[in-house]
């Protein structure tokens, strides 16, 4: 007999009445997938609010967060990956994708999406590949050559770099961030609507799912950018210093650290979306507390019994609550800025814990539950697939490649 | 001879409708698409479950276990049998050890020691697959894996299916879960192989007490279908409109 493996036994703690065929098969990669298609549609929302809404004082964080929200995108199919039970069928979705599945549009919508913010970063960027081939000319060595010949492909040969040339540039990477804020939030939207569609599932089925997907993608993907920002600029700053102190040739005013007018100018936009996600959250909470159809008396028993901690305390309260409070109270400082953004991701990843674990948190017969618990030390590939190897892989991947992205098109002026 | 313009399109309309015809005509009459149109409507299986006369023995399960390669020992299972207790103050308890394969060997329900003094009434319900008429499985598995057939059987193709998972979710029965040797999505199939070729499922044959039936809800003289029309049967979880095939007689509101 073939060696048999039952998804789901591993982490599933069953109790009361359930199907013998229940156990959490969504587990933490589909908490993740949503997460990170979340970050890349708010990524690119910040991005775009320089070039459409002309917010000029966002410049500097708008390139970056546009980089950013590509390699966020490239990592963005890895958890779907890893969750799926025959990773090597993957490529079935685009071959027979049947439509009346929310995720067989998965193909589609992912491809055009990176397309468009390719093309986006490509029109940004046309005016420093040409610059740098010309750049790196008259310099000798190996690496120059190749660099040179990486800019060279990436110009696709148009050397055209006039002042009309260059204005068409930007008004096509106008449109371009305009045009792709609605496929951003389609992007993501459509994340929730693969939820939200689920009739068999009663905390899922709403059709506020996607919305609610949008606004807290938003306040995730700003949340992001604005840290990672914050963080490699006073990285910058701190490496310089240093260098600056033990050679005496740089002074303190040439250092330029993370800028606190930016930085409070993209919070507010943060709070913005923030108040909007909370909202149509609650008044999904109170809406089904009202109607409260067959199965609102095990959906209270999950949400103010066996989720209260998940849901109030660790979303509501640490992750919206208290980064709300910090962010208004006046006089917001980096340090106190940082805190309160690392708390925003966290408040955003356990509302996303709770809508895709806690809609699996009780059964079909409205009469047991299940619980998932994670493994978090692998013995198999399953358990490392779908654990905590799995979401950190996940999780570290995005900066892995803009790391590399970085060294080819910076997206971070370092003053 | 000179053409205008309008006499032009005039004539073409009528050359593309004078050689249209024929052809949709033969269209219309190609036996083999008015046999498959026959046969499309000539069957569409459907189940009977007799609560009544279900004694939990498990036969079924075991049956479908064995006939249908699901791994003996593993809890998943294409079919299950479940218990209802309902005791005197209204509290429900119910459950189905490992789906009841060696049926139901302990007093226990719930872990609870119930004392029979204290129980209103108690019952077996038997599940399986609905074969829905409107089945979620099948509209949200992304790259159709999952289908139906004509004769209404929904069915999962192994060598396609990417094991998304997205179906077990959409399913409101619980009736799917992964195989746990080829890893796809696996559900019952009203044993298609066998009632295809005239035999009955295996569960149906397996049952000593004729709680189980499958017929064809097409042909009116079917025993199934005779029950189904003149008998008061119910469904499962009408709710959902997913309209499941397996009918039910002496269903209880308590049935999940
Ligand atoms: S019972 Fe579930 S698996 Fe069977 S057809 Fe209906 S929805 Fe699909
Ligand atoms: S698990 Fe398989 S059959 Fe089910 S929806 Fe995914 S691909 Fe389709």
């Amino acid at each position: 007999m073939h060696e048999t493996y039952v998804h789901g036994l591993e982490w599933t703690v069953k109790e009361l009445f359930t199907y013998p065929n229940e156990f959490i098969y969504w587990t933490i990669q589909i908490v993740m997938y949503p997460y990170l298609t979340g970050l890349v549609a708010g990524a690119f929302v910040l991005s775009s609010l320089y070039h459409v809404f002309g917010q000029k004082d966002l410049e500097d964080i708008a390139k970056f967060a546009l980089v950013f929200s590509f390699a966020l995108l490239l990592g963005a199919p890895m958890p779907l990956m890893l969750h799926l039970q025959h990773p090597e069928r993957n490529f079935h979705v685009l071959v027979t994708p049947h439509f009346t599945s929310a995720i067989s549009a998965f193909g589609i919508v992912f491809s055009f999406y990176t397309a468009v913010v390719a093309t986006e970063i490509w029109f940004v960027y046309r005016k420093f590949f040409v610059e740098q081939v010309n750049e790196l000319k008259n310099k000798e060595g190996l690496g120059n050559a190749i660099k040179r010949n990486i800019y060279r492909v990436l110009t696709l040969g148009a050397y055209d770099i006039s002042p009309e040339a260059l204005h068409k540039d930007e008004k096509v990477s106008k449109f371009l961030a305009g045009f792709g804020i609605p496929v951003a939030c389609f992007l993501h939207g459509y994340a929730g609507f693969i939820f939200g569609s689920v009739k068999a599932n009663a905390l899922w089925m709403t059709p506020l799912m996607p919305v609610i997907f949008i606004m807290s993608a938003i306040v995730s993907g700003i949340a992001l950018c604005l840290l990672t920002y914050i963080v490699i600029m006073e990285w910058q700053k701190m490496k310089i210093h240093r260098h600056a102190r033990r050679h005496w040739h740089m002074t303190e005013e040439e250092v330029k650290g993370a800028e606190i007018d930016l930085v409070r100018k993209a919070t507010k936009y943060l709070i913005g979306f923030m108040i909007a996600a909370i909202t149509l959250e609650l008044l999904d909470l109170i809406f089904r507390g009202y109607t409260a159809v067959k199965s609102w008396d095990i959906l209270r028993s999950v949400i103010y019994g066996k989720d209260f901690r998940n849901i109030f305390i660790l979303q509501y309260g640490i992750g919206n609550l208290l980064p709300f409070i910090m962010l208004l109270i006046p006089g917001v400082n980096l340090k106190r800025t940082v805190i309160a953004l690392i708390l925003v991701l966290f408040g955003v990843f356990m509302m996303r814990w709770n809508v895709v674990i806690g809609g699996q948190a009780f059964s079909l017969t409205f009469a047991g539950y299940m619980e998932y618990h994670m493994p978090l030390i692998p013995h198999n590939l399953e358990t490392a697939k779908e654990g905590l190897v799995g979401a950190l892989t996940v999780m570290i991947l995005p900066f892995i490649f803009f790391y590399f992205f970085n060294k080819i098109i910076p997206s971070l002026r370092y003053k | 001879m000179r053409f205008t313009r309008r006499e032009f399109l005039i004539t073409a309309v009528k050359g593309a409708i004078v050689t249209a015809l024929p052809m949709s005509a033969f269209k219309l009459l190609t036996p083999d698409e008015a046999m498959a149109a026959v046969k499309k409507t000539r069957v569409r299986w459907g189940f009977l479950v007799d609560t009544r006369k279900c004694v939990g023995c498990g036969f079924c399960v075991k049956a479908c276990k064995l006939e249908n390669e699901v791994p003996y020992d593993t809890p998943v299972t294409r079919t299950w049998v479940e218990r209802y207790v309902i005791l005197k103050d209204g509290k429900m308890l119910a459950d189905t050890p490992m789906g009841a394969r060696d049926g139901f060997t302990d007093q226990k329900v719930q872990e609870k020691v119930v004392n029979p003094k204290d129980i209103a009434k108690a019952f077996f319900v038997p599940k399986l697959c609905n074969h829905c008429e409107r089945p979620p499985c099948v509209q949200v598995c992304p790259v159709g894996a999952t289908y139906q057939t004509a004769d209404g059987a929904v069915l999962v193709d192994r060598s396609w299916c990417i094991g998304c998972g997205y179906c077990i979710m959409a399913c409101p029965y619980g009736a799917r879960f992964f195989h746990p040797v080829y890893r796809t999505a696996e559900k019952c199939t009203f044993c298609y192989h066998r009632i295809t070729k005239g035999l009955k499922t295996a569960c149906v044959q397996a049952c000593p007490f004729g709680a189980r039936q499958i017929g064809n809800l097409k042909d009116p003289n079917d025993p199934v279908t005779i029950t189904v029309l003149t008998k008061r049967v119910s469904v499962l979880k009408d709710e959902y409109g997913t309209k499941p095939q397996v009918y039910y007689l002496g269903l209880d509101e308590n049935v999940r």
